[in-house]
C-alpha cells in the first residue's frame, strides 16, 4: 500500500493540452473517486498513473517513487478496465494466475492466491470457465479478482461498472466497498456517475475540461461546491441556476423578478451573479416570504419524491418535494430557501462568490 | 433468426442462379468430368487412336518413382511456402500494427506484390537470381557462395519458394493485420500491467487470439502452394533441374501438354481433385468448429 501524489501533472497530444496541471495527494489506503463528464481527462489521468499514457510534464509518485519513467509492470499497480479486458482464451483461473506466473511465483503460491481471491469474490465455482461463459457481473468480479491476487500497492478502476445494468451496478458498488474495507488498498476510481462518486469515495476529485475543479469528501463537495460546474455536476437533480444582480446587503434581485436572500458572501449592488439553489432546498412558502413566484409546468412523480418544474420568466427551476402534494400544472407557486443554502457564482469564471 | 426471401414466381429464383450454375458447369464440372473420362483412356501421341484401359493409368502413376518424388517435392515446397509465408507476414503485420505515422503508405507498399502476376513475379526473381547476370547472384558470388539454380536442385527449390512466398505475403499480411487490429487494446494493456513484456504479450495473448486467422491462412497457403504457384514455376525452373521443382500441378501440365500423355496427365488431375476435396473438407470441418477459446 502506498500514497499517490500528483504534482502539476499535464498531458498534451501534439499541441493540444488535455490536462492542465493537476495537483492532488491520495493518502495511503484512501478510496479516491475521479469524477467528471466524458472528455474531461479523468481516464487519461488514471492511465498516466497506470503507465499506459506518457506524462507530458509534472510528476506522479506512488509511495515515494516517482513513476514517470517506469513501465506499467514496475509500478506495482493493478487495473480494472471498463470492458474488463479478460483474456478470452484463458479460464477464469488462468486469467487470475497470469500476472503471478509472469512474476515467477511457485505453483502453490499462485494456487493459494487465486483460491483466496476466488473465495473473497465468490468465484470458486467458476474457476474452470472461460470468460464468454460468464455473465457481465461475473466477468466484472473476475477482473477484480485478477487485480487483487497480485496484492498491488494501488488499485485503478476505469469506469468498471458502466457496462452493467442498474441493479447489478448497485450490487457491485456495494461489493467494491466491502472489498476495499477488507483489503484497505489505496484505490483510484474513475467514473462519470456522480452517484457512484458520492457513495464510494472517501474523497473525490471533480474534473472538468482537464482541470481538477475541487478535491474533497463527498459531503464537502455537495455542501460547499467550489465552482458553478461542481455545483451543477454533483447532486441529482442538479442545482437550479438563476441570473440576478446584487441588490444591497445579503440580497440579489433576480432578472425575472423576485429577491433572493443569501447568508454567505459579499456582492456589490449591481454586480451580475448566478444564484444556485438545490431542488431539495427549495420550499413552497406563502407569497410574503417567497424569493420568487413561478408557474408549475411539469410534475414528475418519482414515488417517494415529486419533482416540480417551475417556469420563472425565461428561467426554470426544479423543486423537490416529498410525495403528497396536490398541485396541478399551471398553478402559481411561491418558493424560498434557507439563505445559508444559497450559493453565488461569478457568471464569467464560474467561481464561487464567498 | 433465419432471413429468407420468398419469391412469388416459380422460375425467377432459378433464372437468378442460372448464370452462376452455367459457369460452374461449363468451366468446372465439364472439365472435371472430362478429366475423369480421359484418366481411363490411353491415347497415342498424335491423338489418332484411343482405347479404354480402366485404372491402368493410375497403376502406372503409383508405380512411377518420378510421380512419387513429385509428391515429396510438393510437400517440401508447400511446407516451406506456407511456413515462411505465414511467419514473415505475421512479423510484418505485427510491426505495421505498431506504426503510427505513415501507416497507410507502409501498408500500401506491403500490399503491392499481390497485384503482380505470378509469371511476372517468377521472371523477376529468376532475373535477380540468374546464374550469369543476376544481381543477387553477383552478391552471393562475392560472399563466396556458388549460385546456379539451373543445375543445383536445392537452389532451384529455394528460388521458387522465395518467389512464391514474396507473392503471397501481401495476402497473409492483410488478414493478419485485420486480425491484430480486432484485438482490443485493453487486453494488451492488461497484459502489460500484469507484467508481460512485448514478446510474452505476443505469444501468450496476441498469438492465441489470432489462431482462427492463422488456421484459415494455413489452409489457404497450402492450397496456394499446391495449385497457384504454377505460373512461378513455369516462368522460372519449369520443374527442373532433374525434377527438383516438379510439383504435382506442374507435372500435370508437363505430362499432358509437353509430353502428350493425356491419359496419365488426366489421372494425375483426378488425384489432385481428390486432394483438393480432402483439403477443403478438412478446412470446413475445422473452420466450422473454429479454433475455440
Amino acid at each position: 500500500m502506498a500514497k499517490v501524489t500528483f504534482r502539476n501533472v499535464r498531458k498534451s497530444y501534439g499541441s493540444l493540452e488535455v490536462i492542465h496541471g493537476v495537483d492532488a495527494e491520495v493518502a495511503d489506503g484512501e478510496f479516491i473517486v475521479i469524477v467528471g463528464p466524458s472528455g474531461c481527462g479523468k481516464s487519461t489521468l488514471l492511465r498516466m498513473v497506470a503507465g499506459l499514457e506518457v506524462i507530458t510534464s509534472g510528476e506522479i509518485a506512488i509511495g515515494d517513487t516517482v513513476v514517470n519513467r517506469l513501465e506499467p509492470k514496475d509500478r506495482d499497480i493493478a487495473m480494472v478496465f471498463q470492458n474488463y479486458a479478460l483474456y478470452p482464451h484463458m479460464s477464469v483461473y488462468d486469467n487470475m494466475a497470469y500476472g503471478l506466473r509472469i512474476r515467477g511465483k511457485s505453483k502453490s503460491e499462485i494456487d493459494a492466491a487465486v483460491q483466496r481471491a476466488a473465495g473473497i469474490l465468490e468465484l470458486a465455482p467458476l474457476l474452470a470457465r472461460k470468460p464468454r461463459e460468464l455473465s457481465g457481473g461475473q466477468r466484472q468480479r473476475v477482473a477484480m479478482g485478477r487485480a487483487i491476487v497480485r496484492e498491488p500497492k494501488v488499485f485503478l478502476f476505469d469506469e468498471p461498472l458502466s457496462n452493467l445494468d442498474a441493479k447489478l451496478r448497485v450490487q457491485m458498488r456495494f461489493e467494491i466497498q466491502k472489498l476495499h474495507r477488507k483489503l484497505g488498498t489505496t484505490s483510484l476510481y474513475v467514473t462519470h456517475d456522480q452517484v457512484e462518486a458520492m457513495t464510494l469515495a472517501h474523497r473525490m476529485i471533480v474534473m472538468n475540461a482537464g482541470r481538477a475543479e475541487q478535491v474533497g469528501s463527498p459531503m464537502e463537495v455537495y455542501e460547499n461546491p467550489a465552482t458553478r460546474f461542481v455545483a451543477g455536476f454533483i447532486g441529482s437533480p442538479s442545482m437550479n441556476f438563476l441570473a440576478g444582480k446584487g441588490a444591497g446587503a445579503g440580497k440579489v434581485a433576480l432578472g425575472h423578478g423576485g429577491i433572493v436572500r443569501f447568508a454567505e458572501g459579499q456582492v456589490e449592488t449591481g454586480r451580475e451573479v448566478v444564484v444556485g439553489i438545490r431542488p431539495e432546498h427549495l420550499e413552497v412558502v406563502d407569497p410574503a416570504n417567497a424569493f420568487f413566484a413561478g408557474t408549475v409546468e411539469l410534475i414528475e412523480q418519482l414515488g417517494a419524491d415529486t419533482l416540480i418544474h417551475v417556469a420563472h420568466g425565461a428561467d426554470a427551476a426544479v423543486v423537490r418535494r416529498p410525495h403528497g402534494d396536490s398541485l396541478e400544472t399551471g398553478a402559481e407557486l411561491h418558493v424560498a430557501a434557507d439563505p445559508s443554502r444559497v450559493y453565488l457564482f461569478d457568471p464569467q469564471s464560474g467561481a464561487r462568490i464567498r | 433468426m433465419e432471413k429468407r426471401v420468398v419469391f412469388r414466381s416459380a422460375w425467377l429464383p432459378y433464372a437468378l442462379v442460372a448464370p452462376q450454375l452455367a459457369i460452374t458447369v461449363v468451366f468446372f464440372f465439364w472439365p472435371a468430368a472430362q478429366a475423369f473420362w480421359y484418366s481411363t483412356q490411353l491415347q497415342d501421341a498424335f491423338g489418332l487412336n484411343t482405347e479404354f484401359v480402366g485404372l491402368q493409368n493410375f497403376r502406372d502413376l503409383f508405380s512411377d518413382d518420378r510421380y512419387l518424388d513429385s509428391f515429396r517435392v510438393t510437400a517440401v515446397f508447400s511446407v516451406l511456402v506456407a511456413g515462411f509465408g505465414l511467419a514473415i507476414s505475421l512479423l510484418l503485420a505485427a510491426m505495421a500494427d505498431r506504426v503510427v505515422r505513415g501507416s497507410l503508405v507502409y501498408r500500401t507498399l506491403l500490399i503491392w506484390p499481390y497485384a503482380v502476376a505470378p509469371a511476372v513475379a517468377g521472371v523477376l526473381w529468376a532475373f535477380m537470381f540468374a546464374p550469369s547476370i543476376g544481381i543477387c547472384t553477383y552478391v552471393l558470388k562475392k560472399m563466396g557462395i556458388d549460385w546456379n539454380w539451373v543445375i543445383e536442385g536445392n537452389q532451384a527449390m529455394l528460388l521458387i519458394v522465395i518467389a512464391s512466398v514474396w507473392k503471397q505475403i501481401s495476402y497473409n499480411f492483410l488478414f493478419f493485420l485485420a486480425g491484430l487490429q480486432s484485438i482490443p487494446r485493453s487486453l494488451i494493456e492488461a497484459a502489460a500491467i500484469d507484467g508481460a513484456g512485448p514478446a510474452r504479450r505476443f505469444w501468450t495473448v496476441v498469438f492465441p487470439l489470432l489462431s482462427p486467422t492463422t488456421f484459415f491462412l494455413l489452409v489457404v497457403n497450402i492450397i496456394y502452394a499446391f495449385f497457384d504457384t504454377f505460373g512461378v514455376i513455369d516462368a522460372t525452373t519449369q520443374g527442373g533441374p532433374a525434377g527438383a521443382t516438379n510439383t504435382l500441378v506442374y507435372k500435370v501440365y508437363y505430362d499432358g501438354v509437353k509430353a502428350a500423355d493425356l491419359g496419365g496427365s488426366s489421372a494425375q488431375s483426378v488425384v489432385l481433385i481428390a486432394i483438393v476435396m480432402a483439403l477443403t473438407v478438412f478446412q470446413f470441418r475445422f473452420i466450422e468448429k473454429k479454433v475455440q477459446y
